[in-house]
Order: structure tokens, then C-alpha cells, then sequence
């Protein structure tokens, strides 16, 4: 379906855009994955080579803000993104399609492609009991194996599909994990955020279209280019924090002259993410710049990180509760409860089999 | 919409400024330009102001039409050039300030003249 086609270079060449319009493209598509410029020749020779992947979108639970902000994305815009650089064959918010289509495209897709396509998932699936979520009468665990079979390479957009996000906040009730909790044999990128920010999803997109490999993780499976630096770091209001200038409410002279928003909650120091030199709304402003502190959104359990107006330097609960807190959230809840559910799983876990309301009545 | 700029100085435009001076200076000395990414760069509101008034305006203008307008302007320091990428619907794509004797994408590109050169001996036969 995809990979007969044109390089993108000749899509763009075909469309009538000049060599110097290429490099134009080029140079953008640079500062947007957050290369440096002297990479342009390299992105300039990978873009001659590359074919338009077929990408498949599966979601989960989720409450579609990451599909709401890729769409934000303005360069490239979901539309050139989609009719030049990418083959989008299955995504329930864009696609034309619906019900017993969209699955079978969903099906030709990944038979068409087996081992070349892109899987993208946002929501965090739930382990607790398969029924919570399905599509097409498809548990989200069942898909999310059958689909990441034949993938390339599978990037997990948002915090819930990176690391379980708001359903795995205290006290996880459905049982939600993220994506690399389950899947194991495939490389996997994180690219967390509540959601994330546009460019950086569309970033590591054209990353992968590009160079058809994933850029160069962390620890926790994020592109460096994009999580590499904490908000603190590059934070333009931090002179004041080393100046020990801070507001101390809202609507203080503090506030207004633009100070450091630490003792407000800002969450900044602990969090890695893009938003202080990317910033958001193509670039018009991002939370710190309004006058509100960094919620933590792109670090795992920031649900449970305590309250957003008080500062990260005071304990938020008595040391206990703390670290039983630290050791509920994410993939350990997830799998402690996806272990006492087995025996109610099994019949759920057979090679792709649907899950009926009879199903969920044994399962209690 | 409201303004985030609170016309704090916060001091950032400074170390851009800094480099753009050792960017020139390699300019002068071998020849190598030196492209700074504006997007890459922690900046509030006040700062870009400050770098751009620094910067100034020069003696040339221009604009290029590829995939979208793109404006070339060089500042009132010579070599140093500030270029506005913007698509078709005039949305800014990227900001670089490019130290050279003339950006790259104001120079025509071998390929394409290649192209014209094929068209024009086809056009007057």
C-alpha cells in the first residue's frame, strides 16, 4: 500500500516544489524534530530515500486530547502530514470509515505492510479486566498484541500510553498499564504529556519517516531531543529563581513583574518536556509563561505527585503513605491486580476472541 | 489576546548575542556559516524584543515563495541574518538567525537550475 510509492522528495518534487523549497522543508523539519541545523543534509539525503510508512493509530483508554493536539499541529499541518508524508490507515477520530470497514482496513493494513508499518497507540490499556475496553468487540490487550506483531516500531503518545497516565492514578480502579508493560519485543518510544505537545508528536513522527528509526531514548523511553532537559533548565524565568525572586500568590507584584512560580507549585524542576522552548499554540506561550506552574504532565504518576499549588520542597503526605503511594501507581498496580483477576481473564485471552456481556458477568 | 509579557528583562538575549559575535568571527577567519536555531532557545517575551532591537534591521529584504513565504532580512550587523519560515498559511514554521556571507536558501540551488536551463532551451528551440 505504502511502500511502492514515491520518496517523499518525489512527492514534493512532484507537487512542484523546487530543490530550494526541499531544503526549505528540510530546515523546518529540522527545527521541528529539535535537530540541529547542520543535520540538514543528512535529514535532505534520508528524505531522497524514504517512503511514505503506513502508520496505524489505535486508541484506548483515553480521552482523545492526544488526537486533539496532534491535529493542533501546524507544521506539519495533520493534513500535509497525512496526504504526503505518512499512509494514516486507521485511526477512529480522522478515518472515513466505521465499523466492520475500518477493522478490515485495520486488517489489509497490517497484512500489506507486516513488518514495516508504525503502530501509534494513546490510552493506557486495562489489565483488570479485559472487557473495560474494547473496540469491535476486541479487548485493547488482545489488539495491542495482535497489532504490535507486525510493527516496526510502536510509540506510545501521552502519558497514559506511556505510563498509564490518569485511569492509573490511585487508586487505578480498572486496573490501567501502559504500553510497554505489555509489549516487550518491540522497540518502544514514549512520548508522554497530557497531552502532548503538537510538534513534539508530529516531531517524532517525521523523525521516523525520515530516518525510518526512532530517535535516541532516555532511561524511561522518551526522544532526548524532545524530554532531554527539565523545564527548569529551560525556563526563561530562571534568573529570578537563582535570584530568589518568587510570587508568592497569584496576583502579587511578584507575579506580575513575571517571577519564578516555585513556591506557586511549579513542578518544573522535576519535569522533562519541551515546553519551555517549544512552547505551545505554535509557539505563542506555555503554562510557566502564563503565570501558572509546570503540573508535571510528562512524568510518570503526576496524578499522584500531591497538590499543584504547593511547592516540590514540602512533603506532600507523612513519609509512609508516600512510599506506598510510590509503589501503587503504575505498571506494579496494574500487574498486581491483572494477577488476581487471571482465572476471570481466561476465557478473554483466547486467540482473538470477543468478549460478550456474558463474558463480564463471570468475570465478577 | 492578552499579552503574556510581563517586560520583565530576564537576560536571555545576552548569550545569544555573545554567540552570534564568535559565529562571525569564525566567518571571518575560515569562512564557516553558522545557523542558530530561535525555536531551540529558552525565551520569555521581553528577551526576543531585546534580541531582535539589538539585532536591528539592515540593508537587505527578501522574500522567497517555496512551499510557503519565507522573509530574509538581513540586520544591521553584516553576516547576520534573520530568516522567518512560514507555510502557505502564512503560520511560522521556524526562526533561524544565519551567520554567512549570504543565507543558503537565497542562493539558487544546482538542480533547479539545471531544470530551467533544459526549459529555456526548450522554450526558444
Amino acid at each position: 500500500m505504502a511502500f511502492d510509492g514515491p520518496t517523499i522528495a518525489e512527492t514534493l518534487r512532484r507537487q512542484g516544489i523546487s530543490r530550494r523549497g526541499f531544503l526549505k522543508f528540510c530546515a523546518t523539519t529540522a527545527s521541528l524534530m529539535a535537530l540541529p541545523p547542520s543535520m540538514v543534509p543528512a535529514i535532505a539525503a534520508a528524505l531522497e530515500k524514504a517512503r511514505r510508512p503506513s502508520v496505524i493509530w489505535l486508541s484506548f483508554q483515553e480521552c482523545t486530547g492526544c488526537t486533539e493536539s496532534l491535529t493542533r499541529s501546524h507544521t506539519p499541518s495533520i493534513e500535509g502530514l497525512i496526504l504526503e508524508q505518512i499512509s494514516l490507515d486507521y485511526h477512529h477520530t480522522l478515518q472515513a470509515a466505521s465499523g466492520e470497514a475500518a477493522e478490515a482496513a485495520r486488517e489489509a493494513a497490517m497484512r500489506e505492510n507486516f513488518g514495516k508499518y508504525l503502530l501509534v497507540v494513546d490510552g493506557s490499556i486495562p489489565l483488570g479486566n479485559p472487557g473495560y475496553s474494547t473496540i469491535a468487540g476486541i479487548s485493547n490487550l488482545e489488539m495491542l498484541k495482535e497489532t504490535a506483531a507486525g510493527a516496526a516500531a510502536v510509540i506510545a503518545v501521552g502519558s497514559c500510553a506511556a505510563y498509564g497516565g490518569l485511569p492509573a492514578a490511585l487508586p487505578n480502579p480498572t486496573g490501567a498499564v501502559p504500553v510497554s508493560a505489555i509489549i516487550k519485543d518491540k522497540p518502544v518510544m514514549n512520548v508522554p504529556g497530557c497531552p502532548p505537545i503538537p510538534v513534539v508528536i508530529t516531531g517524532v513522527l517525521a523523525h521516523f519517516l525520515t530516518f525510518a528509526s526512532l530517535p535516541e531514548l532516555d532511561a524511561q523511553g522518551r526522544p532526548k531531543v524532545f524530554y532531554g532537559e527539565s523545564i527548569h533548565d529551560r525556563c526563561y524565568r530562571r534568573p529570578f529563581y537563582d535570584q530568589g525572586k518568587f510570587a508568592e500568590t497569584f496576583d502579587d507584584e511578584g507575579a506580575r513583574k513575571g517571577w519564578c512560580l516555585f513556591k506557586l507549585g511549579c513542578k518544573g524542576p522535576v519535569t522533562y518536556n519541551a515546553c519551555a522552548t517549544t512552547k505551545w499554540n505554535q509557539g505563542v506561550s506555555f503554562p510557566i509563561q502564563s503565570g501558572h506552574g509546570c503540573i508535571g504532565c510528562s512524568e510518570p504518576g503526576f496524578w499522584d505527585m500531591g497538590p499543584l499549588y504547593k511547592p516540590l520542597s514540602m512533603p506532600i503526605a507523612p513519609v509512609q503513605m508516600m512510599v506506598g503511594a510510590a509503589a501503587a501507581g503504575g505498571a506494579i498496580a496494574g500487574a498486581a491486580m491483572a494477577m488476581r483477576n487471571r482465572a476471570a481473564k481466561k476465557s478473554a485471552q483466547a486467540a482473538h476472541q470477543k468478549m460478550t456481556v456474558d463474558d463480564l458477568e463471570k468475570a465478577k | 489576546m492578552p499579552s503574556t509579557d510581563t517586560g520583565a528583562e530576564h537576560g536571555n538575549a545576552l548569550p545569544i548575542l555573545n554567540e552570534i559575535r564568535h559565529a562571525l568571527a569564525r566567518l571571518l577567519e575560515s569562512g564557516e556559516t553558522s545557523v542558530i536555531d530561535l525555536g531551540a532557545l529558552p525565551m520569555g517575551p521581553q528577551d526576543e524584543a531585546e534580541l531582535l532591537a539589538a539585532l536591528g534591521e539592515g540593508e537587505v529584504e527578501a522574500t522567497i515563495n517555496a512551499g510557503g513565504p519565507s522573509s530574509v532580512r538581513e540586520t544591521a550587523f553584516h553576516g547576520v541574518w534573520l530568516l522567518t519560515h512560514r507555510n502557505e498559511a502564512g503560520e511560522t514554521l521556524a526562526r533561524f538567525i544565519e551567520i554567512a556571507f549570504v543565507p543558503e536558501l537565497l542562493m539558487s540551488q544546482a538542480e533547479d537550475v539545471a531544470d530551467s536551463a533544459a526549459e529555456l532551451a526548450k522554450k526558444i528551440g
